[in-house]
């Protein structure tokens, strides 16, 4: 019998406490099977933010820390600066990277820490019961925009990859989905690249991947994927925004 | 080694890089410049050093770096100290070692930049969530100072807890003859740290999150075992005996030596004081205070605050003697001549 | 011994630290306890400086002197009038005499008014001035020698610039050396 996919040694057999139908499993994935092939999971240290990804570190299969809300990148920081020959990554939700750590992003792209950060983007506050969040798409409905996110009173959607691009520390910025095979297949390229730079010590990445919550949404997982192609992609055009390392 | 003439904030840094710290990240913040400045400076090329962009990023770069099994430390003043309260609290709940400076100054807010003393409960207390302790240890001048910064580095690998090492704007800015201790503190092995190799056969996994209470509770408890641990070893004081003291004083930190003063002022009038310095403020001696006072007509307790670590003190004494207080703030630094009259005014106008 | 409580005065830049800097040097060189504490923070750059240091035989109680000066040096007319109601009655006031015109006449202490400004001038070298106070100062502390104030000088100023050593120690011989 020939195995033609098993599950990557990236991951541990903890189960996901991820929603059905939410995409941070397969960014998981992703992640895990980019560490996987290019050898690094012995010579890892994952940095769990807070969010719905506030348990991944049970997930990812290398040494892992948990940070404090939107302090994963300082974290990280500290780990990179005793230990620069190991890979050091973070896994972010938006509140935690674009709301309450956007100082800390900012300045450790600013520094040129040599660390990828994953930068998971579904447009809400998932952990905490589907709360309005900085990339909350303009007249979309939360539990904090209940008449939809009122643009006049809460500014438009911060668009985090666009901004990183413009400091000069940064070296990779790209943004990425996963709602449908090819754009996974897409997003796992830019992420392999990203922990590739880290490799040859090339600088701060941060892969921007949009990704669904289809409870926070109130759509079905199917309709959810849809909503990241149609309707988040459109407001946060996917590509690369920077590319120093070529 | 010749003593040299060094100001605290930089003969702290050196104690702390000979004590073996490898990785410090501070923000700039009056009276404690210097600190960051001679770090920035002789730390050496295999250590870390960055200054971050706010007090908040740097305690936790030293919660990665110490998660990683670094000897990791910052050091900051009161107002950088409240920011770093969250970081702390994590340090503590995921116990790792860590080193905290603190050159504290005037409050609240913005306050002032002069020395004070109004951080006692900043630090003994802490303003980060949850049932946790910091070791606490206050110098009284800068040769103290780096030998308190060594133990520190010390007592947080021991006990994996973090360390304040309580200092003043007087201790920090102040030149004094010193000689540091320049002789390896030995490492103490870190099993435990996730510093991203998995050769050792298994995951390393910090953190301090628990989301099942049967283990949160567990978890506190095992915490409270070890702080009770350190409150059994780790309390440090210093007595100027004198057996026919009348008065005692108490006072941590620089005030204690202007209390030293006042007590040959009295001395020369015929009132005989002594004192007693807690050198460590957690955990705090207690039952040595009581039984230090036992005898004594009162206690009079001077701090540069509104009278914080008198809590302390009444607690200790639990109602055996009197205790009475003097205090100065905003920068104001008391005289041993206020210090002789408030003893005078307590003892019946003498 | 007697314990010195000694103070030294002026504007940023007149290198006022420096001279007290040197004095807890000789002390420390001595064996003896001492403390040197400045004024720091935004009073520095508000164009007033000053220094504390404190020498006694076997421990420093306060580092903070707020009362008893027992040696003022006054590089201006702010800092002797701020320290002055400070003083020992027995003080011992070093003046920067073109900058300190104003000495209160009921002054029972000993009163040394020299011009270090003309001292540094005639050095074609302005900023050695402080040394011929820290010469003028020192020679006011008797467990203090000449040559311990060259040592001194030497040693903490030395490496960075020997041509200005040089006349650094000039400038503090002629200080040194003056009558009042």
């Amino acid at each position: 019998m020939t195995v033609v996919f098993k599950k990557t040694k990236g991951l541990t057999d903890a189960p996901f406490s991820y929603c059905p139908g939410c995409t941070h499993g397969i960014i998981h994935r992703l992640v895990a099977e980019c560490l996987e092939e290019l050898d690094l999971l012995d010579h890892s240290v994952a940095i769990a933010s807070v969010g719905c990804s506030v348990m991944s570190y049970e997930y990812f299969n290398c040494d892992a820390i948990q940070a404090a809300h939107g302090r994963a990148p300082a974290v990280a920081t500290g780990v990179k600066r005793v230990h620069p020959e190991k890979i050091v990554f973070t896994y972010q939700g938006d509140g935690d990277l674009a709301s309450i750590g956007t100082a800390e992003i900012v300045q450790a792209a600013h520094r040129g820490e040599n660390i990828t950060v994953i930068f998971v983007n579904n447009a809400i506050y998932g952990m905490t019961g589907g709360q309005m969040a900085p990339t909350t798409l303009p007249n979309q409905v939360t539990t904090t925009s209940p008449r939809g996110r009122d643009v006049s009173k809460t500014g438009e959607p911060i668009k985090m990859s666009e901004l990183m691009a413009t400091i000069p520390g940064a070296t990779y910025i790209e943004r990425v989905m996963t709602a449908d095979p090819l754009s996974v297949r897409k997003a796992k390229r830019a992420i392999k690249k990203a922990f590739q730079y880290q490799k040859e010590n090339k600088g701060f990445s941060m892969i921007e991947v949009l990704s669904s919550c289809n409870i926070g949404w109130g759509l079905s997982p199917n309709d959810a994927l849809q909503y990241i192609k149609n309707e988040m992609a459109s407001y946060f055009p996917l590509g690369v925004y920077k590319d120093k390392g070529v | 080694m010749s003593k040299v003439l060094m100001k605290g904030n930089e003969a702290i840094a050196q104690a702390a890089i000979a004590a073996g710290c490898n990785a410090f990240f501070g923000y700039p913040i009056t009276p404690q410049n210097e600190l960051i400045e001679y770090m920035s400076k002789y730390m050496p090329d295999k250590g870390a050093f960055v200054q971050a962009e706010s007090e908040l990023a740097a305690i936790n770069m030293v919660y990665g770096a110490a998660a990683a099994g670094a000897r990791a430390m910052t050091s900051s003043s009161s107002p950088g100290l409240a920011l770093k309260q969250e970081g702390i609290s994590y340090c503590a709940g995921a116990e790792l070692p860590a080193v905290i400076v603190s050159v504290s100054r005037g409050g609240p807010g913005l306050g002032g930049i002069l020395p004070a003393q109004g951080d006692y409960n900043q630090a003994t207390r802490g303003g980060g969530n949850g049932d946790y302790k910091v070791i606490v240890l206050a110098p009284n001048g800068v040769q103290e100072a780096t030998e308190m910064v060594r133990k520190a580095f010390y007592l947080a690998d021991t006990y994996r807890n973090p360390v304040i090492v309580l200092a003043d704007g007087v201790i920090g800015q102040m030149m004094e003859p010193v000689e540091i201790n320049t002789e390896a503190l030995p490492l103490i092995a870190k099993p435990w740290a996730s510093d991203g190799n998995l050769s050792r056969g298994h995951r390393n996994v910090v953190n301090s999150l628990f989301l099942n209470p049967v283990e949160l509770e567990k978890h506190n408890q095992d915490l409270r075992a070890k702080y009770d641990l350190i409150e059994e070893k780790e309390v440090d004081y210093e007595l100027s005996h004198d057996e026919n003291a009348e008065v005692m004083f108490v006072a941590y930190g620089t005030p204690s030596r202007i209390v030293k003063a006042a007590i040959e002022n009295l001395k020369a009038e015929g009132i005989n004081a002594c004192l007693f310095r807690p050198k460590t403020l957690y955990p705090f001696p207690y039952e040595a205070l009581k039984k230090a006072a036992q005898g004594k007509k009162f206690v009079l307790c001077a701090e540069l605050s509104m009278g914080q670590m008198i809590q302390d003190v009444r607690l200790s004494l639990e109602g055996s003697v009197p205790a009475h207080f003097y205090g100065r703030a905003g920068g104001m630094v008391f005289e041993p001549k206020e210090l002789v009259n408030a003893v005078k005014d307590h003892l019946g106008g003498r | 011994m007697k314990t010195i409580k000694c103070v030294s005065a002026g504007f940023g830049g007149q290198g006022v630290l420096t001279v007290g800097q040197l004095i807890a040097i000789l002390a420390m060189d001595k064996d003896l306890a001492v403390s040197w504490m400045p004024s720091y923070g935004p009073e520095m750059r508000g164009g007033t400086a000053n220094c504390h240091v404190v020498i006694d035989a076997k421990e420093v109680s306060s580092p903070l002197i707020a009362e008893g000066i027992t040696h003022l040096l006054a590089m201006n007319q702010p800092a002797l009038d701020k320290f002055l109601p400070r003083c020992a009655e027995d003080v011992v006031i070093v003046t920067n005499a073109s900058l300190v015109k104003n000495v209160p006449s009921d002054f029972k202490g000993s009163l040394i008014p020299i011009d270090f400004n003309q001292i540094a001038q005639d050095l074609n070298e302005l900023k050695v001035a402080n040394m011929a106070a820290f010469g003028a100062l020192l020679r006011t502390m008797p467990m203090f020698s000449r040559e311990d104030g060259i040592e001194a000088i030497i040693k903490k100023l030395g490496k960075k610039n020997e041509s200005l050593t040089e006349l650094n120690i000039k400038a503090f011989e002629m200080g040194y050396a003056k009558e009042a």
